[in-house]
């Protein structure tokens, strides 16, 4: 969170100007920014108590319901619907003339339920598919829902103010009555997702399975789809119609990020749509009630970032870490490979190779040697003496593991996938870092515990490598082992 | 082998057809499945076999005729049916756990809002264990193989306990080891009196596996004993061609608004 303080910030310093003189409800225009931070974390003002309250709520609702719109790949409809109540809300405003919470509530979802029937049946009887459908509802009822503002604001009489704020959001436009509307919608949301948890997992996961155990599917698709409705239109005053989509989606996609489980998905997709919520409104209030909507959005979207970059499993960070460390183990055992071979070409006559040996030998400069050598010194693996290095038994072990991965690997590329024995190598070289033990036995039983790759060079067997590593003499049957205890 | 037992067979099907988009893809099949069976639904590609057990589950509208599970509609009798649909029928990145999957196949057991219980977690755990799945209980499922997954969903079926099951093309992506661990798994399925219809694509197999085969082609080519009706005069009836007036008429009703 403090990462996204600096990015806020910036976008207050450009913004601010301007704001200034657009700032209407703000009788604290005369404030400082560092007052009004805290005021805001003081919550001395019942308005902003509200806006807290329902950003925060929202912000609940809006990641339940999102978390179910991408697990089940539904996220543009999550946008679509929210354009789709627009119409809905001029026309609940038309109603008597007057912001009525319930009136307008009435009237945007019934429009939501519209434009998502519309859909549905644009699928059904044209050759469109889903994509086109959404988009076309989503601009039209857009359009529509602006004609119709366009219409009232034109209208002389009624009371019209706050009905702006539905575009972009204003939190601080929040009444009580706002907010217990949402805070119903959301104990409604997260009561029903969490009684019948089992139930909406399981349909939105594998809808044929959960027909074929007689579950009403319909049913729980189209109350998704309600409470969806709901948490979109009682967000709607705080976030705006134009990005409340985004208070679905991204705490969800964040949430996605960072688990594998669905429950915890939908807890972490609700803590951070809270977190958002919370975070945009504090902004809006510090830069004198500045649009809620888009700050809550660049919260959830650094939270995202955030994510991104350092989640445990699928963050770039940790892969990148992954893909780091795996090199380096890849470079180390080509090293112990190397020396492996230096001291094969001279029958394990001697116990040590040299510095310049294994430059040569892997056509390197003397100062690459020195720091592969450090390296696999670092890790146990060797022990130098002046030029000298030596294996340790752990060494030793690994190293005659990698050679012998390497040359089965081969032979079973040669014999049974019978390709040419000047072609295996590049294969070979790849390979005999990955194989595990399992995959070694079953080669080695393959390939009838074969002692001869197909260039003639012996292979360590399994079985040698793990049994006799101390005090074993060259074994010229074997091909392996000199005497190898450490100095 | 006509069963004369007073319990009604697991499945009968009467004169049905089915058609998709108003395209009939099934017509007027006749069955009746005894109990205790492995039987193998083979057919060329768009011979309707998915769409005949699917039929069945009432997962596709069916245009005439009716079927019966167990001598009640399947509504009725859904809980002894298992199911094991085809593998790309759902998306393997769904943040679910292998031992969630499996406990899926608990839930018509389970009443409405109900959670899944211990014993249903032991139950699950068995049905691991008969796939050799167990350790791999808590992954993603998304971190498996395709032959592993197929072993999934069969563990899921297991744990539907039913009496039928009916599988979509279990076979697709398990390698040939697994592919007969699987089969010996069935047959003691079929020892314990249940009856498995299990759509197949490989031809050689299906002579091995199954006691009868369905022989289907938009319309029921022939159903008995595998080594009755596995004959070239028959698999040529199956496979040779589609009956092109057939086709055509559907094709034609099919482009009707």
């Amino acid at each position: 969170m403090r990462r996204l303080l600096p990015v806020v910030l910036l976008a207050i310093i450009f913004v601010a100007p301007e704001a200034a003189h657009a700032a209407r409800i703000s009788e604290l225009s005369d404030s400082t920014m560092a007052e009004r931070a805290l005021r805001f974390l003081t919550f001395q003002d019942p308005s902003l108590r509200n806006a807290l309250a329902g950003s925060m709520l929202l912000g609940i609702c809006c990641g339940l319901m999102g978390a179910f719109l991408v697990v089940r790949k539904m996220a543009l409809m999550g946008d679509a619907l929210s354009h789709a109540v627009l119409p809905g809300v001029a026309l609940g405003f038309l109603w008597n003339m007057t912001k009525d919470p319930l009136a307008i509530f009435v009237g945007a979802t019934l429009s939501g339920l519209l434009g998502a029937g519309t859909v549905q049946l644009i699928r059904h009887t044209t050759r469109h598919k889903e994509d086109a459908a959404l988009g076309f509802v989503l601009a039209s009822f857009f359009g529509v829902g602006i004609c119709l503002f366009t219409m009232i604001q034109n209208i002389p009489g009624g009371n019209k103010s706050g009905l702006d704020k539905f575009m972009f959001g204003q939190a601080a436009a929040l009444s009580q009555g706002d907010v217990l509307l949402l805070a119903a919608v959301t104990v409604l949301a997260a009561g029903a997702v969490l009684l019948f948890y089992k139930e909406y997992t399981l349909t939105s996961f594998d809808t044929g399975f959960a027909r074929s155990l007689g579950m009403p599917v319909q049913f729980f698709h189209y109350s998704l789809m309600l409470l969806l409705a709901f948490a979109i239109v009682s967000s709607l005053q705080a976030v705006g119609v134009v990005l409340v989509s985004a208070m679905l989606v991204i705490p969800a996609s964040t949430a996605f990020l960072l688990t594998d489980r669905f429950g915890l998905m939908l807890l972490l997709a609700a803590i951070f749509g809270l977190c958002s919520g919370a975070i945009g409104s504090f902004f809006s209030f510090v830069g004198r009630n500045l649009p809620t909507g888009p700050f809550m959005v660049l919260a959830a979207a650094s939270l995202f970032a955030g994510a991104l970059l350092l989640g445990p499993r699928h963050g770039i960070l940790s892969r990148w870490w992954r893909q780091r460390s795996r090199s380096a183990r890849i470079r180390r055992e080509n090293t112990l490979k190397a020396i492996y071979q230096v001291l094969e070409d001279d029958g394990f006559r001697r116990e040590a190779a040299g510095v310049s040996e294994l430059a040569e030998r892997r056509r390197e400069t003397r100062e690459e040697a020195m720091r592969q050598i450090a390296s696999v010194r670092k890790s146990g693996f060797v022990t130098a003496l002046g030029d000298a290095v030596s294996f340790t038994p752990k060494g030793w072990q690994r190293a005659c593991e990698i050679v012998r991965n390497h040359r089965l690997w081969e032979l079973y590329l040669t014999n049974a996938a019978h390709i040419a024995a000047d072609h295996v190598h590049e294969d070979a070289e790849v390979i005999e870092h990955v194989l595990g033990e399992e995959i070694v036995l079953k080669l080695e039983k393959r390939l009838n515990y074969a002692r001869r790759d197909p260039h003639g060079k012996l292979i360590p067997g399994l079985k040698d490598i793990r049994m006799g590593r101390a005090s074993r003499r060259p074994s010229r049957a074997t091909g392996f082992g000199p005497d190898i205890s450490p100095v | 082998m006509t069963e004369s037992s007073p319990s009604p067979a697991p499945l009968e099907i009467h004169d049905l057809t089915v058609a998709y988009h108003k395209k009939p893809v099934l017509y007027g099949i006749d069955l009746n499945i005894p109990r205790g069976s492995l039987i193998g639904i083979i057919g060329p590609n768009g011979a309707g076999k998915s769409t005949l057990i699917k039929a069945v589950m009432g997962l596709l509208p069916v245009s005439s005729g009716w079927i019966k599970v167990f001598g009640k509609p399947y509504k009725e009798n859904f809980h002894r049916v298992g199911y094991v649909p085809q593998r790309e029928s759902v998306d393997w990145d769904f943040p679910v756990s292998v031992m969630d999957v499996v406990l899926m196949g608990r839930y018509g057991h389970l009443r409405l809002a109900q959670r899944p219980t211990k014993q249903d977690r032991e139950i699950a755990k068995d049905c691991l264990e008969k796939v050799n799945l167990l350790p791999f209980a808590g992954r993603q499922i998304s971190n498996l193989s395709g032959g592993q997954q197929q072993r999934v969903f069969l563990a899921r079926a297991l744990a539907q306990d039913s009496d039928l099951y009916l599988m979509d093309e279990p076979f697709v992506g398990v390698d040939a080891a697994t592919e007969e661990a699987i089969i010996t798994l069935l047959r003691e399925l079929k020892s314990r009196g249940k009856t498995l219809l299990v759509v197949h694509h490989d031809l050689a197999g299906a002579r091995e596996y199954f006691d009868r085969l369905i022989l289907l082609n938009m319309r029921l080519v022939a159903f008995g004993p595998t080594q009755e009706v596995f004959t070239p005069e028959i698999l040529q009836t199956t496979y040779g061609g589609r009956l092109t007036i057939l086709s055509d008429v559907a094709q034609t009703l099919g482009a009707q608004p």
